[in-house]
């Protein structure tokens, strides 16, 4: 089959490989129909993420047609269709058994590796390092599904690949962000990051009751679909000091909540900015956090500041002074996609929410590497990619 | 679920009985001072240097400085001197000496600067002072090595192993079930050679008597027979090996219900005589087949078998890397 591998630092390939093929009971395999690139595959491709080797088959958002169920998978059969969250989860360790599906005991390999790093391990990922399982990704004609008994759900013929394709990672993701920060009606959220993931927390924080988004960005097109398809108000971070910015617009008190929907490749304009080039550049820090740094200083007393931004290591200058004299509350966490799928189904089911309003870009399988370098260099006003095999 | 793993051997505390001078058991052979620790040679030699080098440059400041080339007099190598001696006798009377040997690395590097800074002063004997610079190099590498061996393990000393020279492990592991089926699991022996990769087989024999079959860190098997020494149904299962075996070894198997009755605790503990000696032993342990990983590693898949039917595996999974699929890393 075609799968898109990673060789490299900003090299990927749709190179031929073996069809994969059902390695335990609970395993099955999927014929995929969609999968997009994720704004974290960009960490991948820009090296950011250790770990990888060569030849890694990458992609965690997908969906498609169950072709093969091993023995131990009794609610699919071939023909079902499907999406498949990001986070490998057995279902039955304590830790999945509380819904933590992304914290799963069992389903990582290589626990060992992530350990020495973060001291435990999460679950295993599909197509996002050996870190985290090796698991080859969706972003191929075929996937190997484990347990595939916990994590593919069942979608209905009303509802099309566009519109549930994004259940898999970033509609879930965003949506978790809103959540965590615990929003009450009338709250003015802050989000710092207009991708794809950010475009799901502005509209999950209405969901939730926000009153007000401001959405925080430097790319005019993100800012715009931010505004028009999310209904958010926008800075621009190059034109504007965000700080100030934020202060006025809530009345000197700060948004009620903060939103780091960037990751640990933000850029800041100025010394900032310059400030985290140099120290990644030296290898003295892994991860540049700008947009954390500003969310927690931004948020107000007592708020919440949600990172659903990807980080992988080590910042330095966190100013923890601000979180505990301002009494933040910080949440974070990969994903437990399983956890929220179906009732976030129902919800584009019934019409209060319809993802696909991201997409930018359709593109053939074959495609892939071109349209990471597109996405990476934000080029055509791009802003997420879907592919079809 | 957090597993853990420590490795120490006991170098035979009979080696170093009260026959020896009383300042050298002092300093060297206190209750859990350095004794216990494979690393004891590298550490108390640094020491041992420490204090020669100290006691020379205390004594005789000319004279070291005419043979490193610095030949200075304002005092600096009598003030090195003094920190040298009191740092080896640190490392070799401290409980802690892992942080003297710190202090030693902190301290080669003010040498280095003095050293610098000697290269600059036109009394100095350059070509001297450079053949120091790396001799010092040399010992600081050899410092931050001390250093690191002996404080990345909390070793402990293998209790009743009757002086021999042996190699502890001790992970754990919470899994979902209750001790009464993980224990039924773990009494039969014969079950174990499914979770434990590195055996090959186990056989039950007569007297609560097994053989087994284990794969050593060569690709060689190694033999042995255990005899139960202990056995609470629920709740702890021991084995030692008997005569002939190629690898001398016990162990144990404890479980208890977690807290919260979150699941079962399982405690392994296995002492054993590594075949090559101590020195294969922390061969397999720079060279990453070592045992207490590969247990811990094992341990983790038992747990997966046992609360999910399988144990997870990319093995087997296609790539884009030519030859052979990917496989399990750490193994």
């Amino acid at each position: 089959m075609k799968a898109n591998c990673w060789f490299g630092v900003g090299d990927m390939r749709v190179v031929d490989v073996p069809d994969p093929t059902i390695i335990n009971p609970r395993d099955a395999i999927i014929k995929v129909t969609a999968t997009a690139i994720c704004g974290s595959d960009l960490h991948l491709y820009d090296g950011f993420i250790p770990t990888m080797q060569s030849g890694d088959i990458v992609g965690h958002e997908f969906m498609g047609e169950v072709v093969e169920v091993g023995p131990g998978v009794k609610n699919l059969k071939v023909g079902d269709r499907v999406v498949n969250p990001f986070p490998i989860a057995c279902g039955n360790c304590l830790l999945c058994k509380e819904g933590l599906h992304s914290l799963c005991e069992n389903s990582n390999p290589n626990r060992w590796m992530a350990e020495k790093l973060w001291g435990h391990s999460p679950c295993g990922i599909f197509g996002y390092s050996h870190m985290v399982g090796g698991y080859a990704g969706g972003q191929a004609e075929y996937v190997r599904i484990p347990y595939a008994d916990v994590g593919p759900i069942k979608v209905p013929d009303t509802v099309t690949d566009e519109q549930v394709l994004f259940l898999s990672d970033i509609f879930p993701t965003g949506y978790m962000a809103a959540e965590q920060c615990n929003i009450r009606r009338g709250d003015t959220i802050a989000i710092w990051g207009c991708g794809p993931v950010g475009q799901m927390a502005i509209k999950s924080c209405f969901l939730f009751g926000a009153e007000r988004v401001i959405a925080i960005d430097r790319f005019p097109a993100r800012l715009r679909m931010a505004r028009e398809k999310g209904g958010a108000e926008v800075l621009n971070y190059e034109e504007v000091d965000v700080r100030e910015a934020l202060r006025e617009m809530t009345g000197g008190r700060g948004p009620d909540h903060c939103i780091d929907a960037v990751g640990s490749e933000g850029h800041l304009p100025g010394s900032a900015g310059l400030y985290d080039k140099l120290k990644t550049a030296l290898m003295l820090e892994t991860d540049r956090a700008p947009s954390l740094r500003q969310a927690i200083l931004a948020c107000r007393p007592g708020g919440t500041v949600a990172v659903p931004g990807v980080y992988g290591g080590f910042i330095d200058k966190f100013p923890i002074g601000a979180i505990v004299n301002k009494s933040l509350t910080i949440r974070s966490g990969q994903t437990h996609v399983q956890r929220y799928m179906r009732p976030l189904l129902q919800r584009v089911e019934k019409g209060e929410i319809d993802p696909s309003f991201v997409i930018t870009h359709r593109l053939k399988l074959a495609d892939a590497p071109g349209a990471y370098r597109m996405f990476r260099d934000k080029e055509d006003e791009c802003i997420k990619v879907v592919l079809r095999p | 679920m957090a597993p853990t793993m420590e490795t120490g051997t006991s170098t035979s505390p009979r080696q170093n009985g009260p026959h020896q001078s009383s300042l050298l058991s002092a300093l060297s052979h206190r209750d859990g001072g350095l004794r216990d620790r494979q690393e004891a040679g590298l550490a108390s030699a640094l020491g041992w240097v420490g204090i020669g080098l100290g006691a020379a440059c205390v004594a005789a400041p000319a004279t070291v400085g005419r043979w490193i080339g610095t030949k200075d007099t304002d005092g600096a190598l009598q003030a090195i001197g003094l920190r040298e001696l009191v740092s080896g006798v640190g490392i070799l009377a401290s409980r802690r000496p892992a942080s003297w040997l710190w202090g030693r690395v902190a301290g080669d590097v003010i040498d280095l600067a003095y050293l610098a800074n000697a290269l600059h002063r036109p009394e100095s004997d350059k070509p001297r002072v450079i053949a120091t610079v790396l001799a010092v190099l040399g010992v600081t590498a050899l410092d931050v090595l001390g250093a690191e061996q002996i404080s990345e393990r909390p070793a402990r000393r293998v209790e009743n192993w009757g002086g021999e020279k042996g190699i502890r492990i001790h992970p754990t592991i919470t899994v979902n079930a209750s001790p009464d089926e993980l224990y039924r699991f773990w009494r039969n022996f014969e079950n174990l050679p499914h979770v434990m990769r590195y055996l090959r087989s186990v056989t039950a024999l007569e007297n609560g008597r097994s053989h087994w079959v284990a794969a050593s860190p060569a690709g060689m098997t190694v033999e042995w027979t255990s005899e139960l020494t202990e056995d609470i149904p629920g709740r702890r299962i021991a084995w030692r090996s008997v005569e002939d075996a190629d690898v001398v070894n016990s162990g144990s198997v404890s479980f208890r219900t977690a807290t919260g009755g979150r699941g079962t605790v399982i405690e392994v503990e296995m002492l054993y005589e590594p075949p090559g000696g101590t020195l294969g032993g922390v061969l397999a342990f720079i060279f990453g087949k070592e045992p207490g990983q590969q247990i811990r590693e094992d341990l983790r898949a038992y747990k997966a078998f046992v609360e999910t039917g399988e144990v997870p595996t990319i093995c087997g999974q296609p790539s884009g890397r030519a030859g052979q699929s990917t496989c399990r890393t750490g193994e």
